[in-house]
């Protein structure tokens, strides 16, 4: 019988050889003869005695068919007569309960960022003369966390992240809508919790003590030092924001310590230093945490990041991955939240079918009550799933599930990072290719990259530090919003 | 194993499920204990083996074809023609050991006129 390799994705750290099993996610350490066993095979299929006589200078026979016994047992190898089965395509039965709700309390921005997906050349909704109302009435923001509350079905607790637009410019409806969820959970039994996105120019000294009050989850969108952030997070006029925002992001921290605050940088071509940034607002500003995303933008705009820059943010990225490893090897924090998200996902060896929660656990509100994949898509009429007064329809959420469900990639399906990329984000999918249902080509080695760099972390940790890893036990995190 | 070691949580499963797997194809003690035998009433079981074989004829029916000659007493909540084995007729089984080869033995069972 001749046996070949599998689909996997080979790493090393602190001097060992691990695999990345695809598509079950599992990351295994070899052993010397483990890993003699897969460089063999590396160069093409072989009989099993083959192979054990082949590798008997270094390793008797037993052991070499032991071995690959375990490697078949756990799918690295494979009869190569036989096709490997293709993971069967399983759609949720029955509606999966609601676990984060996103808000848009008002789609108006008192800034006027030139990228913006809501605001910028890549809109997909007419916020400025579109049918929908420009703030979020109260009426609208209560059935809204009626729904969020009948959805979260048999959860225990429900998430509301506030959105916008700019959160902070409907204020008084956000206010009154925590104190009505806060009353109407302890009445049926559950716990809500909050969080809201801000740009922070608008936080004034009761707002900040009703966020602290409150317990708000908050995250900052901000770009970094003063001449990063002006660059494209601008007023109307074109004047920066930074002088305005950066007074009111300190007073924030320190007067809101109940929960940790985390900064939210948007990438482009032109502010790609992403260690200054992370220094500056960590440092200076005194962030607990920062994530950074690329811009979803449509190809060939000027603040695109091109190919080339993809390479340079990844190199950017593995440098302060490296930072984040020290930091875990002495059991300290460090607040790049992107590598915390993604070593979160290989401790429990996610696979996914799906690469976010959109139009499942989480769905967007617009303001008008409308219920979107997400709050990216809140208010077009395309993606819409139903509204918070009728409820979503289960037709139309099925009929999502199953021609976004990863099998339906073909592209992906031959990529070692599908189970944690799973075709990347539907919104910018939309932005770059005009659908949802697009896997996101044109970041695929940048995604590559990154996890290989991830998985590095992750078993350089595992391997000298085990005990930092035991604080991702915990499975559930709510979904991050930008 | 002992070649690999799993790392993360996922590794740990797949190991423990393999595991299982392993035991079970080289006949190895079971993981569980067997479930209890629980005897499924015939009105509850539509799979071929009660009434026809799995060649279509009698001979390898998983009951004798002769127990449904009185065998509704016992596991079948089904109501049927037979006797009250609890008060009235205990020892209406008693001469038929082996339902393949008594069962001419089972006895009729008449009302008791005088207790009428």
């Amino acid at each position: 019988m001749s046996i070949g390799l599998r689909e996997f994705h080979s790493f090393e750290a602190a001097g060992r050889r691990f695999v990345y099993l695809v598509p079950s996610a599992a990351v295994f350490a070899l052993d010397d003869c483990s890993a003699a066993v897969i460089d063999s095979l590396s160069s093409g299929p072989r009989a099993i005695d083959d192979l054990a006589r082949e590798l008997s200078p270094r390793f008797d026979a037993a052991e070499v068919t032991d071995t690959i016994t375990e490697l078949q047992r756990v799918r690295a190898l494979g009869r190569s007569d036989v096709e490997p089965a293709a993971p069967p395509k399983i759609i949720p039965l029955k509606q999966v309960p609601l676990q984060t709700l996103v808000v848009n309390v008002t789609n108006q921005c008192n800034l006027a960022c030139t990228y913006c997906y809501e605001y910028g050349e890549d809109k997909i909704v007419d916020t400025e003369n579109g049918k929908q109302p420009k703030f979020m009435s109260e009426e609208t923001a209560r059935e809204s966390i009626e729904f969020a509350l009948r959805e979260s079905r048999d959860n225990p607790r429900a998430h509301i992240t506030f959105f916008g637009g700019e959160t902070l410019m409907n204020f008084n409806v956000l206010k009154s809508t925590i104190a009505y969820a806060r009353r109407r959970a302890a009445e049926v039994n559950k716990d809500i919790d909050f969080s809201l996105t801000t740009n922070a120019t608008l936080l004034r000294p009761d707002i900040i003590e009703f966020l602290a009050e409150e317990r708000v989850g908050v995250t900052i969108s901000i770009d970094g030092p003063e001449e990063m952030q002006d660059k494209f997070r601008v007023f109307t006029n074109g004047a920066g924001s930074y002088a305005m925002a950066a007074p009111k992001i300190k007073a924030l921290l320190a007067r809101h310590r109940s929960r940790p605050i985390g900064a939210r940088v948007t990438l482009t071509k032109q502010t790609l230093d992403v260690r200054k940034i992370f220094r500056h607002l960590t440092d200076d500003l005194g962030f607990w945490e920062v994530g950074f995303a690329p811009v979803t933008t449509a190809p060939g705009r000027d603040y695109a990041i091109a190919d080339q820059g993809f390479d340079h943010l990844l190199s950017q990225f593995r440098d302060l991955a490296g930072d984040y490893l020290q930091a875990a090897l002495q059991n300290r924090h460090h607040g790049f939240s992107n590598i915390r998200e993604t070593l979160q996902e290989l401790h429990h060896g996610h696979a996914k079918a799906y690469p976010c929660g959109a139009g499942i656990g989480l769905m967007g509100v617009s303001t008008d009550g409308n219920v979107a994949l997400c709050h990216r898509f809140a208010g077009s009429d395309d993606h819409k799933l139903g509204t918070v007064r009728d409820g979503v329809s289960w037709d139309a959420q099925q009929a999502f599930l199953d021609t976004h469900h990863i099998a339906s990639k073909t592209d992906c399906s031959t990529c070692w990072a599908r189970p944690i990329c799973a075709g990347g984000c539907y919104h910018e999918a939309h932005t770059r290719y005009g659908s949802t249902d697009r896997p996101n080509l044109h970041y695929c080695e940048w995604i590559r990259g990154w996890t290989h760099t991830c998985l590095e972390i992750y078993g350089e940790i595992a391997e000298r530090n085990p005990g930092f890893l035991r604080q991702f036990d915990d499975e559930e995190v709510p979904e991050k919003v930008s | 194993m002992k070649h690999l070691t799993p790392v993360n949580r996922k590794a740990a499963r797949v190991e423990s499920v393999t595991k299982d797997v392993v035991a079970l194809q080289q006949g190895g003690p079971p993981q569980q204990p067997p479930p209890p035998h629980i005897p499924n009433g015939c009105s509850l079981v539509f799979s071929p083996g009660w009434e026809a074989d799995r060649n279509g004829g009698t001979a390898g029916l998983c009951q004798p074809v002769e127990r449904d000659l009185f065998d509704c007493h016992m596991g079948c909540f089904w109501p049927a023609q037979v006797p009250d084995q609890l008060n009235h007729a205990p020892d209406w089984t008693a001469k038929c050991a082996a339902a393949q080869k008594d069962w001419r033995k089972i006895d009729l069972i008449f009302p008791d006129e005088k207790k009428k």
